[in-house]
């Protein structure tokens, strides 16, 4: 009985010896090197895996950091500046400068300014409803409202309005990942620079209809009617296709667009009321 | 026993209310809006612009491409606009809009009503013909019909398939066709069999319809190569490969076309078409459509010109009543529901199907029980359940190797899923993306 333990034990620890030896050789012989300082820039980003940079994930995007010549072209929106500092100061690099962004919805298309024609009960998913036809309004640009865009955020930074049926992006929690941006079938959200106080003036249209037939689906629709343009001194605003846009390195957030959009499609968030000019004839309004 | 295809299929309530229904002459509208692409493929390009006169069965779009179909006049009257506007499948497109005045025929077109049953035309000719009369596939999906008359090199076309099965519930218009102008659609596949030089043709019927396998039963008799075939019923029968294997029990191969296995399938509405153009020179401009439905007041089957705005048809089967809830082009198994009553009716348009509200309603859908009731329903051999999933998560890649290109859309798994899952949604929203895929690599390369 007891020879019969001890010869166990015996085999079997030759075995593992020579098992152990094998395995030394095909371990030294096939060994990987790989860049200790890749796990050290891994270490440092934020772990959420969002594709924000452009990459797979963080270690994919910490190797492409290592690899780099220079930071130029490579950001992680999530950790922003302190972050790529950080990354750089391991790498011995500069970090590129680059400017925070945040989600803007370029419509503004609530049912009250854009009735509904019709009405979807497919699944809830708006690839199917954009594949499928122009949408519950008329307006074939619009926001479809079934929420890919809160789906695909992975920092709780939006929400459907119950009421205005649209996508809110909350600005603090926004890294500016893309994500949204990639999920909308109708690319209606841009990653637009983010200004002192989280100040925005964009336009919140994506119609490229005529305006006439812009108008019709939606009142709060962009009818490419050009006054912005003719109002701006800072030559920010651009027609195309119909449709008027505001480049944010120009914008100065005067606010004269805003004033001057006949249909209201330009918004201003995050500024202080206007001083109201005393008019002392006019009527109180009425309605 | 009934010939069938061997592979899943179901059995959707008939609700064939409209088969008694004798054919009925809608009337001319006030004025018409006439898409230009009514067809798959290329779309047509406008020759009449505003404030031309146009004539009853003149050509108003040429043809652009192989693939693509001319577009006639269906009424005589002033070019108003051409416009964007919304059609039968919920987008936009460039329509011309014509002011009707009178009713003024083309004299080119035989409007005399006795039947012509000696052919004429030389093969090429009875192409030339279908091209320029703009005949596209009538069971709905209006593919260019000259295009599967003209038998690519290499290839040799055995047997000419017709179908008359009409398998969608509800549908009745060619049903009606075949009892009423049963000699004129037996004399339309003649031609179609001279021009593919075929000599045996095989009409396929569902055996829902006895009055109509006994009238073209009887009249085929003084046909020489023409059979009529009495099929089991049920759906999608009247999709082009199911109907091949249940009449001659070839099998197409995923990605080909029947011509590969010698067949060219052709629908009885079509063979019609065809009687009209080549004997009697009359283009396309007019097409049966059934307008059904269990609230409408009269439902029945309808001669509609194209361009007719739906609303019209559905004033003539009674008005639209007050619980409906949803408006069907189409059969109610592969149609799409439409945004607007003011769209025109269109070459296609095989069936109007006005539907109450508390049928309308989608159930909620719940969880995949793994029943695979869908595996079984799906007549090409498909897994739904799996399509579904890779398409909802974005997994084109292997969607197209679990062989998503091959679904039809007959929409048999959404039918037959006892968790109500919306899986030809997905399916269809996968096959898209699919295409697109290929399509782009295709131009890379």
């Amino acid at each position: 009985m007891n020879s019969t333990v001890l010869l166990t034990i015996i085999s079997l620890g030759m075995l593992a010896a020579i098992a152990a030896v094998i395995l030394y050789f095909v371990a030294r012989k096939f060994r990987v090197y790989e860049d200790p300082r890749i796990d050290q820039v891994q270490e440092i980003l934020p772990a959420a895996n969002c594709g924000g940079c452009g990459f797979a994930g963080c270690r994919n995007f910490a190797e492409a950091l290592v690899a780099a010549e220079s930071f130029e072209g490579l950001n992680c929106p999530v950790g922003g500046a302190e972050t790529m500092n950080n990354a750089a100061a391991i790498l011995g690099k500069v970090a590129a400068a680059a400017d925070p962004t945040v989600a803007v919805l370029k419509c503004n298309g609530a049912p009250a300014s854009r009735p509904k024609t019709s009405r979807y009960d497919g699944p809830s998913d708006c690839r199917i409803a954009h594949s499928l036809y122009l949408g519950e309004s008329d307006c074939s640009y619009g926001c479809l409202g079934n929420g890919d865009c809160v789906r695909a955020c992975k920092f709780g930074a939006m929400y459907m309005d119950k009421a205005t049926e649209l996508p809110v992006i909350i600005d603090d929690k926004c890294v500016s990942c893309g994500a949204c941006v990639k999920a909308c079938p109708r690319s209606l959200i841009e990653l637009r620079k983010r200004a002192k106080k989280d100040r925005k003036i964009y336009v919140a249209c994506s119609n490229c209809d005529k305006g006439a037939v812009a108008r019709r689906a939606c009142k709060v629709a962009c009818i490419a009617c050009g006054k912005c343009v003719k109002v701006c001194e800072f030559d920010a605003i651009k027609i195309e296709n119909n449709l008027a846009y505001i480049d944010a390195a120009k914008c100065t957030f005067c606010r004269k667009c805003v004033t001057e959009c006949p249909t209201d499609a330009i918004l201003e968030i995050n500024f202080p009321p206007r001083k109201v000019k005393p008019e002392p004839q006019a009527e109180p309004a009425t309605n | 026993m009934l010939k069938t295809f061997p592979l899943g299929g179901i059995h959707p309530p008939e609700n064939k209310l409209t088969a008694g229904k004798a054919i009925e002459t809608a009337g001319i509208p006030a004025s018409v809006s006439i898409p230009l692409s009514q067809h798959i493929g290329a779309p047509a390009v406008a020759l009449v612009k505003k404030g031309d006169t146009v004539r009853t069965g003149q050509k108003i779009a040429e043809s652009k491409g192989f693939i693509s179909a001319c577009i006639h006049s269906p009424v005589s009257g002033k070019v108003n606009r051409t416009d964007s506007l919304i059609d039968t499948s919920g987008y936009r497109q460039e329509m011309i809009v014509i002011d009707t005045e009178g009713d003024e025929w083309d004299e080119s077109i035989d409007r005399s009503p006795g039947i012509k049953r000696e052919i004429t035309a030389a093969p090429a000719e009875i192409i030339k013909k279908c091209h320029e009369a703009g005949i596209v596939g009538m069971g709905g999906a209006t593919f260019p019909s000259h295009v599967k008359l003209s038998v690519p090199d290499g290839k040799k076309c055995e047997v000419l398939i017709i179908n008359g099965v009409e398998c969608e519930p509800w549908l009745t218009s060619d049903h009606r066709l075949m009892l009423e102008k049963g000699e004129e659609i037996l004399v339309g596949i003649s031609i179609m069999m001279k021009a593919l030089n075929v000599t045996s043709a095989m009409v396929g019927i569902e055996n829902n319809k006895t009055d109509a396998i006994d009238r073209m039963g009887t009249l085929a008799r003084s046909f020489s190569g023409i059979s009529v075939h009495a099929l089991k019923v049920k759906y999608p029968q009247g999709a082009e490969k199911q109907l091949i294997k249940a009449l001659i029990n070839r099998e197409v191969p995923s990605g080909r076309l029947p011509v590969d296995v010698g067949a060219v399938v052709h629908n009885v509405g079509t063979a019609f078409a065809v009687y009209e153009a080549v004997q009697k020179n009359k283009p396309l401009f007019e097409r049966v459509v059934t307008v059904t439905g269990k609230s409408l007041a009269r439902p029945g089957n309808f001669l509609a010109r194209t361009g007719t705005p739906v609303s019209m048809l559905i004033e003539a089967a009674g008005g639209l009543p007050g619980d409906t809830g949803k408006i069907i082009n189409g059969g109610p198994m592969m149609g799409k529901a439409l945004t607007g009553t003011s769209v025109p009716v269109v070459k296609g348009t095989s069936g109007i199907i006005v539907i109450p509200a508390a049928d309308a309603e989608r159930s909620p859908a719940g969880p995949c029980i793994r029943c695979a009731k869908c595996v079984t329903g799906c007549p090409m051999n498909l897994e739904p359940f799996l399509l579904m999933s890779l398409s909802a998560a974005g997994h084109v890649e292997r969607a197209g190797s679990n062989k998503i290109a091959d679904c039809m859309e007959c929409g048999s798994c959404s039918y037959i899923c006892p968790a109500r899952r919306p899986l030809l949604d997905y399916i269809r929203l996968g096959k898209g993306s699919y295409i697109k895929l290929l399509r782009e690599r295709k131009l890379k390369n």
